[in-house]
């Protein structure tokens, strides 16, 4: 892959993608993204947007196509797969924080054992990080012991302790409640501001609008339309992208 | 507008319909019932023993027992008394349990992650361990090896010579290396191996928080213990006499030796029992939340890293009460070794049933030895779930 633009971080090349043998949940993906890019993902359930996200680290495998992220081409090679996971943070429905660990623990686990730094290095980094998602105090916390809100900021703090060159997000609000909606959004729309390039999974039309430079719509594993966020909202080009708005916009 | 605090109410209702009042009422009738049907049971058997002229009380137990006993850690034989016998009984239940506790836990933990492996024939192979082992009684499995190692093997007078080490329907007969007083320069320096060792960790886990450098936490310990142990030894003047068995004209004689009930109560009781705990450790894997895993690789963990930091720690809290279960089974279990004539605790209670008819003080003496390792072994397996429990308010 000689000719791929040098700022593009991300390069989907027809990437196709089955589960089994007869479930078809990429088909034909070709997405460039360009370095500091903010994108959000939207479609219907069941259209391939978190696979499509979770191609990029590697916890789902295409089976045709490329994808390279920032210059490494995703295989089976797993120098390539480790190189490119501690460049690429993860956010998650779930949040996925580990019960076992404090939250410290939990932001400290990769830069100590992936990142080989030194405890109190990682414990200085990691306090930095949780006083940029406003939670520095709760440190010595288990994850249960938090709500939902401060539950996925701290998901979002442990990401950035790599500092990764990109940052993913799973549906990162569908789990909770309305009022820690806002909570976490704030948090997101701060690390757009400071140029980390984002994929955001999301139906949060407001951040959208806010933040992103590009939507794109996916459905039956396709995407169907991408746009700025003005364009994509007020003047939808297909029937589906049309239909899809008007039941999310409807109430 | 703050609210002053204030205190629970301590009133309670006692009326007749009351919560409290009918708790009570239940309690009470329980422990009269219970406390009734006990005394009944208590009374009752002292009029029989008395009405037939059995005598009761533990005075037989400073008797001489009479007997011998197959195998036993210590010196013992007839003119001993019978609390001897009872000690001899017991040491060789513990020998069984404990061992096999170790042994399970290592093999079924094995086959328990073996169930996860990305090699269809290991899972395979592991799936057929467990359906075969925990679907057949363990009382014919013991059966099984006993026959095995009395039938396929040749008479005591032909035993088949392997190196130095016998085999023969006598059991397993190995050369022992002669005690002196050099041994003991290498056993103190497997001890000075230990400690070393324990340091070591303890430097290893500072420099990797110091630094973040990874060294081994396992392998290095385990070469300083025997390199320091060998070093022992060799101070010691590396004494290396072996006591060697000669075939003998009746006997294969001298040496150490592993008889075939001992070999086939352990087998058999390991063997049972890893099916089961295999199933514990599966289990307790896959309950941990497929969240989990993806969140250790997104963040880069390691296969291993995963499964030591993230992964097993979960884990270890859904394993420990059923793990728990599985020993008791097990201890409990080694009873059925006076099928095959193992001389365990019951086996030996039963001669000495047979021999001075106290059967109420031998079966209460069984109970109470089977009753205190249970507990012992509950209690330390409680401690260490709390432990490992995970914080949630």
């Amino acid at each position: 892959m000689t000719t791929q633009n040098q700022d593009n971080i991300i390069v989907f090349d027809k990437v196709n993608k089955w589960y089994g043998n007869s479930f078809h949940v990429l088909r034909d993906i070709n997405l460039n993204v360009r370095r500091g890019e903010r994108i959000v993902v939207c479609g219907p359930s069941g259209s391939g947007k978190s696979t499509l996200i979770r191609c990029i680290n590697r916890l789902e495998e295409h089976q045709e196509g490329h994808l390279i992220v920032d210059g490494t081409e995703l295989t089976d090679d797993v120098k390539a797969i480790d190189k490119i996971r501690k460049e690429v943070g993860m956010v998650f429905q779930q949040f996925n924080l580990f019960p076992h660990l404090t939250v410290l623990e939990n932001l400290t686990l990769s830069p100590m054992y992936v990142g080989k730094m030194p405890k109190k290095e990682a414990e200085e980094k990691a306090m930095l990080q949780l006083k940029r998602v406003r939670i520095a105090e709760q440190a010595g916390k288990y994850p249960l012991q938090l709500s939902g809100g401060q539950q996925q900021r701290v998901a979002i703090a442990r990401a950035l302790c790599l500092t990764p060159k990109i940052m993913l997000f799973d549906e990162p609000t569908s789990a909770l409640d309305p009022e820690m909606i806002k909570e976490v959004l704030d948090v997101m729309v701060e690390m757009a501001n400071q140029g980390i390039t984002m994929i955001c999974v999301t139906h949060e039309m407001g951040f959208a609008k806010a933040v992103a430079d590009r939507v794109i719509f996916m459905d039956q594993g396709q995407i169907v339309e991408q746009n700025t966020p003005h364009e994509f909202f007020n003047n939808p080009q297909t029937d589906r992208s049309k239909d899809f708005l008007s039941k999310i916009l409807g109430h | 507008m703050s609210v002053a605090p204030r205190t629970p109410p301590t009133k309670r209702d006692w009326s007749w319909r009351s919560q409290a009042f009918r708790g009570l009422l239940y309690q009470i009738i329980a422990v009269v019932l219970i406390g009734g049907i006990a005394w009944w049971l208590a009374a009752n058997t002292a009029e029989n023993m008395r009405v037939r002229g059995i005598k009761s009380g533990f005075d037989f137990l400073t008797q001489p027992a009479g007997f011998d006993i197959g195998e036993s850690l210590t010196k013992f034989d007839s003119n001993d008394p019978y609390w001897k016998a009872f000690l001899v009984g017991v040491s060789n239940t513990l020998r069984v349990a404990i061992l096999g506790i170790i042994l399970t836990t290592i093999l079924g933990t094995l086959i328990g992650v073996g169930r996860f492996s990305r090699n269809g024939l290991v899972r395979g192979l592991c799936q057929a361990y467990v359906e075969l082992f925990r679907n057949v009684p363990v009382l014919l499995q013991l059966l099984m090896w006993y026959l095995l190692f009395t039938e396929f093997l040749p008479d005591v007078t032909e035993a088949k010579r392997i190196g130095d080490i016998y085999l023969s329907k006598g059991g397993i007969t190995f050369p022992k290396p002669i005690w002196e007083s050099g041994h003991l320069f290498g056993v103190a320096g497997l001890l000075v191996g230990a400690i070393g060792a324990w340091f070591y960790r303890r430097w290893a886990r500072s420099k990797f928080e110091a630094t973040g450098q990874i060294r081994s936490m396992f392998w290095v310990p385990v070469a300083i213990v025997l390199a320091v142990g060998v070093l022992g030894w060799l101070a010691g003047g590396a004494p290396s006499q072996f006591a060697v068995p000669q075939k003998g004209e009746f006997a294969v004689e001298g040496g150490g030796a592993l008889t075939p009930e001992f070999m086939a109560v352990l087998l058999g009781l390991v063997l049972y029992t890893a099916a089961f705990v295999a199933e514990v450790v599966r289990s307790g894997i896959s309950s941990v939340a497929r969240g989990q895993s993806e969140a250790a690789q997104a963040l880069g963990l390691s296969k291993g890293q995963e499964m030591q930091q993230v992964l097993l720690p979960q884990a270890l809290r859904v394993i420990i009460p059923p793990m728990t279960n599985q020993f008791l089974n097990l201890t409990k279990n080694s009873s059925l070794a006076v099928a095959i004539g193992y001389p365990d605790v019951v086996s030996i209670s039963n001669t000495a049933l047979n021999q001075t008819g106290r059967a109420v003080e031998c079966i209460a003496l069984i109970m109470l030895v089977y009753l205190t390792t249970s507990l012992l072994t509950s209690f330390f397996m409680n401690w260490y779930n709390a432990k490992s429990a995970i914080k949630e308010r």
